[in-house]
């Protein structure tokens, strides 16, 4: 499974990692939809590392497709609520 | 995957498909993919170089505002070497709105450059990209009937263009960024208008009573500065109320320098 943090690069992970990173995922979703910066922030943060540290990083001229995208670490939990509702993170 | 990743992931690809669904033959979409990544890659420089512009518009405000806490300070003091209080408190005020914007720049200033990195990280990424389309495409012209070239090329399109639309998504975020900031520097610039930061002696039209107080007392301060530091000089005299005045030598900060000590005995 391919993962892209975007704004940094993607990093492939064994798929025994899928059900974590599912795990962290959707404590991140929960965190944003409450609003709760502290908590998205934490979770949020943890999703990264994990990545960052079970994932092997693709080099720069890699041209593989990422399963999963997510967003930039500097991700704001409006920014967050937002890609749920069509708007923040990225215009249409 | 549902969540926050999933939700992404489906907006970059839409964005992917929209870049890449436009030609049909493989040669074209080769030709049509390779240009669109060279004008992506200008867009990105082009962004940056915005970037950059910004930081030092800010730049230039931060330094100014720094000359302007400064100078409120050296006018603080001589108000109050002078036994004005009031005109040192404006003085200080003055300096405090200053100093206050001058933190919010900085940090504005750390922000930008933040992007910038970012961006030029991102740069660097898409040049690797597109050189590796490019060996890539030629590899696929050569090797592969027109059916497998056309699957090869949409799977090494589709990667450049998820990093495109990537890039886009940064740049996106550091024009928003930098729009935020320009509203501010402007802001900023409205104060200075307004004399806020300005020198209070160096006020010109529509200078109130206050200032022009200032202004006599700071040239009043310049001729006994100049008094004090030439008792210093001739190794006589107190240090002088107020050793900031305008006009000095480094002459002038050598004599201070050396009465510092001989002060400080005299306190024991």
């Amino acid at each position: 499974m391919i993962v892209r943090i975007s704004g940094e690069g993607q990093y492939r992970l064994a798929d025994e990692a899928l059900a974590r990173v599912n795990e962290l995922d959707n404590a991140v979703v929960e965190a944003a939809q409450a609003g709760d910066e502290a908590r998205f922030q934490a979770t949020f943060g943890d999703l990264l590392a994990l990545v960052r540290s079970q994932g092997e990083e693709l080099p720069e001229d890699d041209l593989s497709t990422s399963d999963v995208i997510l967003p930039p670490p500097d991700t704001t939990v409006e920014e967050a609520a937002g890609t749920f509702t069509g708007e923040g993170l990225i215009p249409d | 995957m549902a969540g926050l990743g999933g939700r992404m992931s489906t907006v970059i690809k839409a964005k992917v498909s929209k870049i890449l669904d436009r030609a049909e033959d493989p040669a074209e979409t080769l030709d049509y993919s390779y240009q669109k990544q060279l004008e992506s890659l200008q867009n990105v420089k082009k962004g940056i170089a915005d970037v950059v512009t910004a930081k030092k518009r800010l730049q230039m405000q931060s330094s100014k505002l720094e000359d302007s806490v400064v100078k409120l300070d050296t006018q603080a003091r001589q108000a109050l070497a002078q036994g004005n209080e009031e005109l040192a408190r404006t003085a200080l005020e003055r300096k405090n709105v200053a100093q206050t914007e001058l933190q919010s720049l900085d940090s504005q200033i750390s922000e930008l450059e933040a992007q910038q990195q970012r961006l030029t990280d991102s740069e660097k990424q898409l040049r690797a990209k597109i050189e590796a389309f490019r060996t890539k495409k030629e590899v696929i012209k050569a090797q592969y009937s027109a059916a497998e070239a056309q699957v090869r090329i949409s799977e090494a399109a589709t990667g450049v263009g998820e990093q495109m639309a990537d890039v886009g998504l940064a740049m996106q975020r550091a024009v928003d960024k930098t729009e935020d900031m320009k509203a501010r520097a402007d802001a900023v610039s409205e104060l200075e208008a307004a004399g806020t930061f300005e020198d209070l002696t160096q006020l010109g039209t529509g200078e109130d009573d206050i200032d022009r107080q200032l202004r006599e007392l700071s040239s009043k301060s310049a001729v006994d500065d100049d008094l004090a530091k030439l008792k210093a000089e001739i190794g006589q005299g107190t240090a002088a109320p107020n050793q900031l005045g305008a006009g000095e030598s480094a002459v002038d900060g050598t004599a201070e320098e050396a009465e510092a000590p001989a002060g400080a005995e005299e306190a024991k």
